[in-house]
């Protein structure tokens, strides 16, 4: 089991430890800055942090053996005099990264292979621990990348990267609102899946286009490859092909609606969600904290609260920001007003680790 | 030659020092800074080398106008400022 929980916030980069039978933050590293994602690769532990400086751009940071670099951030190749390129909105995409929205490590047999995604859109690989980075041009230059939308955000933002554990060059990646995209080859060719979704809000020819539909958050069983949970605007979607297909689950209490998804390491058939109410106005349901959890592939859902508030509660959980660790024991979550949440029980029971950080963007084992 | 001098929050990021640089135009100027400080050009420009949204440089007392291409005229004696819109939250 995982005993270090990153926590990336509005305010720096906190390092949670377990330590006596309790969690307590250990170190801050980039007070005051705005840390936008992070990542612990397993096969070096090597410690990633996304900046984000607003006014001087998006950094990389890397800590090796704790000792903290600026790396190159993944930046845009330069856009072609006669490049027309104009979002659904009407308006010019900007070839640059405005945020740095998904960090993934490649497989175990291609050590310092790193996948990002960014808004407005593009995937980037790494080669070398991130010291250089190359966009993915085969899927930014991807006809059908320029139906991808900008909604909650401005510019579409590629937000989730699975990187098959049966073969590393097998990575499916996911666009909100973009759908859910396939390689096979590490990114030479793609193919657009997600067939089953649904997206109810937009015109009744687009509502079931996978191109159409706002994945907020993709997850890929580690142990059984083939299951796919997807937490998206409309709703929760279960695949059990790859993301070929999948299947709403209808009915879903006390709400469908929601950011972050994470599936059991090796029980497809286990996952969790935190719950809002949808869709523009975001806060728990009544007020009441929950994450909701299924054990049987979604037929069935367990609201779980103990430990949790339930008055006055108006905690959102961004995508990045529910975990759960190796062992499919312990799980954690952060909140926009600043609560972060440790189980180490599956959910059960949930002890809290801070009411007053600042506002939480990712949350990390590792 | 003119004289390039960068804002004081720039510099807890990435040292940015006085320069005296040679150039006709504000591009050919930060070109030539950049050049010596490669750090730092990610900082103020973007991508695709325009001046990043919130930042701004002054030329002797004007902002810059062509905030794309950086073609403002440069004099040899100019007094250059970089610098940003300030926020948080």
């Amino acid at each position: 089991m995982n005993d270090r929980l990153r926590v990336a916030t509005r305010k720096g980069l906190f390092t949670i430890v377990r330590s006596g039978g309790g969690w307590a933050i250990e170190t801050v590293d980039f007070i005051g800055d705005n840390v936008s994602l992070t990542l612990t690769d397993p096969r070096d532990g090597r410690l990633y942090a996304a900046l984000d400086h607003g006014h001087f751009g998006v950094k990389m940071h890397r800590a090796t053996n704790g000792v903290w670099e600026e790396l190159p951030a993944p930046a845009y190749p330069p856009k072609p005099e006669d490049e027309i390129d104009v979002d659904s909105w009407g308006r010019t995409v900007k070839w640059s990264t405005l945020r740095i929205w998904a960090l993934a490590a490649g497989g175990p047999d291609e050590p310092g292979v790193l996948w990002c995604g960014t808004l407005p859109g593009g995937l980037f690989r790494s080669e070398d621990h991130g010291a250089s980075w190359n966009i993915v041009r085969s899927l930014w230059d991807h006809p059908l990348r320029k139906k991808w939308m900008g909604g909650g955000a401005d510019w579409p933002g590629l937000h989730s990267i699975c990187v098959d554990p049966r073969d590393s060059k097998c990575v499916t990646v996911a666009v909100s609102t973009g759908g859910v995209w396939f390689t096979p080859d590490s990114g030479v060719s793609w193919e657009l899946r997600g067939q089953g979704m649904r997206a109810d809000y937009f015109p009744p020819e687009l509502v079931h286009d996978p191109i159409s539909q706002d994945v907020h958050c993709l997850v890929q069983c580690r142990g059984a490859p083939q299951r796919m949970w997807i937490q998206h605007h409309n709703g929760i979607f279960i695949s059990s092909d790859e993301g070929r297909t999948f299947r709403e689950l209808m009915d879903v209490k006390p709400s469908a609606f929601g950011f972050p998804v994470v599936v059991h390491p090796r029980e497809p058939d286990t996952a969790w969600f935190v719950p809002a109410v949808k869709d523009e106005k975001r806060y728990p349901v009544d007020g009441a904290l929950a994450v909701n959890r299924t054990r049987d592939g979604g037929r069935t859902f367990e609201a779980l609260r103990k430990g949790l508030p339930q008055t006055h509660a108006y905690d959102l959980v961004y995508r990045h920001a529910l975990a759960i660790d190796d062992a499919g024991e312990r799980l954690a979550f952060g909140s926009t007003t600043g609560g972060l949440w440790i189980s180490e029980d599956q959910g059960d029971s949930w002890t809290s680790v801070s009411h007053t950080l600042p506002p939480i963007h990712g949350v990390r084992f590792g | 030659m003119a004289t390039v001098r960068f804002t004081a929050n720039i510099q807890r990021h990435v040292q940015c020092d006085e320069t005296i640089v040679a150039g006709a135009t504000v591009r050919e100027t930060l070109d030539n800074v950049f050049a010596g400080n490669p750090d730092a050009r990610g900082y103020v420009l973007d991508d695709q080398a325009g001046l990043r949204k919130h930042m701004t440089v002054f030329v002797d007392g004007r902002a810059v106008r062509d905030r794309l291409r950086l073609t403002d005229p440069v004099r040899p004696d100019s007094m250059i400022y970089v610098f940003q819109a300030l926020s948080g939250g």
